[in-house]
């Protein structure tokens, strides 16, 4: 007790974070038993009915959830690669840029869309990718026909990828950035005197130096691979496109609290939360044993 | 030098062009709403606007600011901006302190930090959460903005390791000196983390001013929304019905050119603190990455 009087102002530093973390976070966690239950409002958490698992089974019986799994983990997973390798060649090019007033310029231009909301940045879409659009416009002065972007399933995907990599690719670079910055130069004056271009260069010495550091971007990733990203279809799709654009967060949304199917919506939403959980804890673990990565 | 090869000169010429047509392609869709809403209705219905206004006018944010429920929403975001960063500003500064000491200085530490990661590793999901609020009152209610994102673990990373980051000799001379914990963080941590809150306060105020999710779910009457949720129900679900106008006030808010300039007083904030967010986005990305 000797120690709990020179580290209680600690402790009460600490109560008010405590408080919030109990109330909106830990509490929540208790209704998980919902997704055990046929919840309903009116009868409450210990007058509903215990189902076991057959919110779980249902899960996997009905037809529009499994495609919701499916496309949340193909869009998700898509996102992932091309918002791990689009910033990695973009930074080696910005890289190669020297005169540092263009680089800077670039910089501020590409990461603005990463500080916007979906919800401006879907307005404009919308607006930009309608088929009468100004992206349709510039498409038809080559000959190509108008494409229903936003409306149809075979583009959808397409669309809701690029666009988040327009959004993000430019905020990714700044890891590889710092990591290129931290090259040694005198790798490079030996390369130089032993006559290599400077594309061997890059390959022998910037690739590998930054490789570490994708790696472990890479793994950290691995736990939104349920993650599609709620924002962005949100302010896209319409019922046009559930079919391929549909995920599981806004399927949650719609039966959950649209359609009141409490019990269900709390089973996708568990099954989420455990899967991306272990994920996120395998990767963190592989994060430090290989390079030493530490968040906490 | 390798620069001076012709082979490289090439590649030079087409590299600049190349990343200077990408970053022309991450502020043209802002530029062509900036257009719109600054051009005649006539022009932007029958989409004729480009990257320059057509026929310039400023009707469009006539129209806008004269609609008191767009004005309202203004006011709520900027409430919730304001409150909410303040709140969240304190709850970071108070538990970040404690939580960078040693587990020898401070026993429990080990136990409070593995609260903090596992609300953030873990969540119980949308409906548990919805209920939760729902039980706690704050349907419909203002704090529903403010308060459940008020304690946010990544920003309390980012403190705590900036706290570490400060030469232990400092705070044993204002223990020396007799000063208790609370007077060492307040008066001798908080002049020089003011880097370092700057940054919290950018990240905090960027997530409020966007956060539009929130709004739609726990707030009924659109009276209330902030303005992200204002614009989301108006611009992407077109969803008049909720504003419970006249058939010209929906008429009014749902033309092109109006619709671009809330679309851009939506942004504007954003893009007038962006000098500073740039600086402190890219310390923030950063600082709380690979140690040694």
């Amino acid at each position: 007790m000797k120690t709990l009087r020179k580290t209680w102002p600690f402790h009460v530093m600490l109560l008010p974070s405590m408080i919030f973390l109990l109330l909106f976070s830990y509490v929540p966690m208790a209704g998980i038993v919902m997704a055990f239950q046929d919840y309903k409002p009116w009868l409450g958490f210990t007058g509903s009915e215990w189902v076991g698992l057959d919110n779980f089974r249902y899960l996997f019986e009905r037809q529009d959830s499994v495609q919701v799994i499916w496309n949340t983990l193909i869009i998700a997973v898509l996102k992932l690669v091309f918002n791990l390798f689009v910033p990695f060649i973009f930074a080696l090019l910005l890289n190669e840029i020297r005169r540092v007033r263009l680089q800077r310029t670039i910089q501020t231009m590409v990461y603005l869309p990463h500080f916007l909301s979906w919800v401006i940045l879907g307005g404009i879409l919308i607006d930009l990718l309608a088929t009468d659009g100004f992206v349709n416009r510039i498409l038809s002065t080559f000959g190509v026909q108008p494409i229903f972007f936003l409306g149809d399933n075979d583009w959808f995907r397409f669309t809701v990828i690029v666009s988040d990599v327009w959004k993000e690719f430019g905020y990714n670079t700044i890891i590889f950035l710092a990591a290129l910055a931290g090259i040694n130069p005198a790798l490079y004056e030996a390369a130089e005197m032993d006559g290599a271009s400077r594309f061997r260069q890059t390959l022998h010495i910037t690739i590998p130096s930054i490789v570490p550091i994708a790696a472990v971007v890479g793994t950290l990733a691995l736990g939104n691979v349920l993650n599609a990203g709620f924002d962005q279809i949100f302010n896209l799709y319409n019922p046009l496109v559930y079919e391929k654009g549909d995920i599981i967060d806004t399927f949650v949304y719609r039966t959950a609290i649209l359609n009141g199917e409490m019990g269900f919506g709390t089973a996708i939403g568990l099954f989420k939360s455990v899967i991306s959980m272990v994920l996120i804890l395998l990767s963190y673990r592989a994060a430090y044993k290989w390079a030493n990565y530490r968040i906490f | 030098m390798y620069y001076k090869t012709t082979g490289y000169r090439i590649f030079n010429v087409f590299n600049i062009a190349l990343l200077i047509f990408l970053s022309i392609m991450c502020v043209v869709p802002l530029v062509h709403v900036l257009a719109v809403s600054f051009s005649a209705k006539a022009a932007a219905d029958a989409n004729l606007v480009g990257l320059w206004p057509v026929q310039f006018s400023l009707e469009a944010y006539k129209k806008t600011m004269f609609n008191p429920i767009f004005l309202h929403s203004i006011w709520i975001s900027v409430l919730r901006t304001v409150i909410g960063t303040a709140i969240t500003l304190m709850l970071t500064f108070l538990a970040a302190y404690p939580l960078s000491k040693d587990e020898s200085a401070f026993r429990g530490r080990t136990i409070y930090s593995w609260l903090f990661v596992f609300s953030m590793v873990f969540t119980g999901g949308l409906v548990p959460f919805y209920i939760v609020i729902q039980k706690l009152g704050l349907i419909d209610s203002f704090w529903v903005l403010v308060l459940p994102g008020a304690v946010n673990t990544f920003l309390v990373i980012l403190m705590m390791n900036f706290f570490r980051g400060i030469p232990k000799e400092l705070e044993e001379a204002a223990f020396i000196d007799g000063a208790g914990p609370f007077r060492t963080l307040f008066t001798m941590y908080l002049p020089i983390s003011m880097p370092s809150i700057a940054t919290i306060t950018l990240f905090s105020m960027v997530f409020h001013w966007n956060s539009w999710f929130d709004g739609l779910l726990y707030l009924n009457n659109s009276n209330q929304f902030p303005l992200a949720t204002f614009l989301q129900t108006v611009i992407i679900q077109q969803d008049m019905s909720s504003m419970s106008s006249s058939p010209q006030e929906m008429e009014l808010i749902s033309q092109t050119t109006v619709k671009a300039a809330q679309i851009f007083i939506g942004a504007a904030p954003i893009l007038i603190v962006y000098p500073f967010l740039q600086k402190f986005f890219v310390k923030g990305m950063t600082l709380g990455s690979v140690k040694e």
